[in-house]
């Protein structure tokens, strides 16, 4: 369908997709409740129109932070400044950011239309003019035809479409979107997914956008804010993230699941050769790695899997790994095999090449893939 | 998903026992409440010449009698409208107070003690020589005592006092029940703290009001302890439980009084029925945000 923008006010279409501002900056903005401290100094400069994605295990401090910058909650250290004007004082309503609510929080009382056009009533705009703007933005979320319904009549999917549209309508200079698609099924989520990527795409909003799951923020963000125990882990693009995590926390988010320690041999540089459990590797590092202990991370779709030519224990190369599938999972596409090496070392492997259980297996992996951190 | 064993049984379409646990319950409803009301419902009906609607014709004759009506409506109306209106706001501005526990159970008290307790207690406190005139007077923010017992205002006053924090305690729950997140998505959306009251809080706390009304009104209604007591029973706050009593107290006419009962009855009846019916003029829906 054509993307139909919900204004047409002509305004200078770039101050209008950026808003009225360059940049919203976080800095150190920090919340406790009573004595626990639920976001502790996240420091963050978000362009205009960025995608930001703040991403970690449930009670990370994300959606805390979100309700920091909505202003739903008041700060206890730190600010919040919208190129030169420091907002984190004016309330809610003063800020005029979007949001989206990860339970939708439609008002059930309200039917579609009127939901979607509320900020338009409550800034005044002329009747007719909320109800142009309305059927745009319903036409912008395909939901023309369910204008007229209460909420409770919807399924989650449109209920989520209309969320986006009531925040989106109201043109905010931010999006909000706390967890949107957490209550819905897989497949929804998908086409959600891409739904909310077409919408930041056609209107180009500074969107900040809370999740645990790692695939909707890599899919979806500019930039990912990795976020634990309300401690700021890593900022950085999709890919710095999955390829560059930095440390052995934001790897364990990024999927990196076979995490094991090994010994050191030497370093060079950013180079790391290790050995232990019977295997030898060469991996990298950003870490002032040199002697002692390391822990090795590998994603499990990193291995290139191979028929082993001969018995397991025999043969050690660097960057090779032997041992035996024990259990494999079908998924479709490929296969998820448990690898065990004679050492006793169990290794997650995901491979299209179809694999057996008891096969013996050569597992190989390229040294920039093999990610050394120091031990936690 | 496994069902539970009690799914099992009520889908299997066969008598559950369990069901047997109701019988001695209804049997006290049936003993206590509606044999009762069947009785007097009956009674109304006989005069000295058998049965018929003469109890009722001459309750609608006799101004005396048909008068308390008006009466009861005049003070029960008005104490409803004003504990409402007194709770809905202390409700809403306390939902969230630090110190709600500490207040609710405050409030409580007064519905514990019971009428006859909080009118004695008013009828000493606001009465002529009482500290509240004794005040007026020493301060000279009056020149002479304040008449609040004895009349009408007395019964208004013993109504607001046992009849506020029920108000309260029940708007309160209902204010609860709405989720938080819905002010607060209005407020994202550019409403201010009063506007979150009027679009979200008020339409959706209509169908709480409602039943929060009917309670408080069959309540100030049946008022009798604190007519009697804090009232002018002879006159202006001769209420219909006044006549009712006195019909089967002091003329030990049982059917008269039985008479007036179901009238009274009526009249809370037909004021609930039509509250309960404008209800459907607004939504009744669920008060937290659609399901997923």
């Amino acid at each position: 369908m054509q993307p139909v923008s919900p204004n047409a006010e002509g305004k200078t279409p770039n101050a209008e997709r950026h808003g009225s501002f360059q940049q919203l900056r976080l800095d150190q903005i920090t919340r406790s409740f009573g004595g626990t401290v639920a976001l502790a100094g996240l420091d963050l400069t978000i362009q205009a129109g960025e995608f930001i994605a703040l991403l970690g295990p449930s009670g990370c401090g994300k959606s805390t932070a979100l309700n920091c910058v909505a202003g739903l909650l008041p700060l206890t250290g730190g600010s919040i400044w919208l190129d030169q004007q420091r907002i984190d004082q004016s309330r809610p309503e003063q800020r005029g950011f979007g949001m989206v609510f990860q339970n939708y929080a439609l008002f059930p009382h309200l039917t579609v239309r009127r939901n979607v056009g509320f900020g338009l009533l409550m800034r005044g705009v002329p009747r007719r003019e909320i109800r142009r703007r309305v059927d745009a933005v319903l036409e912008l979320v395909q939901l023309p035809a369910h204008a007229d319904k209460l909420p409770g009549r919807l399924s989650g999917g449109q209920q989520q479409r209309v969320a986006i549209a009531r925040a989106i309508v109201i043109e905010p200079s931010v999006i909000l979107m706390d967890e949107p698609l957490s209550n819905l099924d897989a497949k929804l989520r998908l086409e959600m997914r891409a739904e909310i990527k077409r919408i930041h795409r056609d209107l180009q909003r500074t969107t900040i956008y809370v999740t645990h799951d790692q695939e909707e923020a890599l899919s979806l963000a500019d930039r990912i804010v990795v976020l634990n125990e309300g401690r700021t882990l890593q900022i950085g693009s999709p890919e710095e993230l999955y390829s560059q995590p930095a440390n052995l926390k934001v790897a364990r988010f990024m999927g990196y699941r076979n995490i094991f320690d090994l010994e050191i041999e030497h370093a060079e540089e950013s180079r790391v050769f290790l050995a232990g459990s019977g295997i030898q590797l060469e991996g990298f590092t950003q870490e002032r790695l040199t002697t002692g202990r390391a822990v090795v991370t590998i994603r499990p779709e990193d291995f290139v899997v191979d028929t082993a030519e001969i018995a397991p224990d025999s043969i050690n190369t660097r960057n090779i790994i032997l041992g035996q599938a024990e259990i494999v999972e079908y998924c479709g596409r490929d296969y998820l095999a448990d690898v065990s090496t004679p050492s006793g070392l169990l290794l997650h492997v995901r491979t299209s090449r179809r694999v057996v259980p008891g096969e013996n297996l050569r597992l190989a992996v390229p040294a920039e893939r093999v990610l050394a951190f120091s031990p936690e | 998903m496994t069902m539970s064993s009690f799914d099992v049984r009520r889908s299997s379409g066969t008598f559950d026992r369990t069901l047997l646990l109701v019988v001695p319950g209804l049997l006290i409803v049936l003993a206590l409440f509606l044999y009762p009301f069947l009785f007097g419902f009956i009674l109304s009906f006989s005069t000295g010449k058998g049965t018929s609607l003469g109890n009722y014709a001459k309750f609608f004759s006799t101004p005396f009698l048909s008068d308390t009506i008006g009466t009861t409506l005049w003070i029960s109306l008005p104490a409803t409208l004003a504990n409402i209106g007194l709770a809905l706001p202390i409700a809403f501005v306390t939902r969230r107070y630090r110190f709600r526990r500490l207040l609710t159970t405050f409030l409580v008290v007064p519905i514990t003690l019971g009428t006859v307790l909080v009118a004695e207690g008013l009828l000493i406190y606001l009465g002529p020589q009482g500290w509240l005139n004794r005040f007026l007077l020493t301060t000279h923010l009056s020149t002479s005592p304040v008449h609040l017992t004895h009349n009408y205002w007395g019964v208004f006053l013993s109504l607001i006092i046992s009849g506020f924090p029920f108000a309260y305690l029940l708007l309160l729950s209902y204010l609860t029940g709405i989720d938080p997140t819905l002010p607060q998505a209005a407020a994202t959306l550019g409403a201010s703290p009063w506007r979150q009251f009027v679009h979200i809080y008020l339409p959706l706390l209509i169908p709480g009001l409602a039943i929060v009304f009917c309670l408080s009104f069959v309540q100030a209604f049946s008022v009798f302890p604190s007519a009697v007591l804090l009232g002018a029973p002879a006159g202006p706050t001769r209420v219909i439980s006044i006549a009712a009593y006195q019909a089967a107290f002091e003329d030990y006419d049982y059917p008269m009084a039985s008479a007036i009962a179901m009238i009274m009855a009526g009249v809370q009846l037909l004021v609930v029925v039509v509250v309960l019916g404008a209800r459907i003029l607004f939504y009744r829906g669920p008060s937290s945000g659609a399901k997923g």
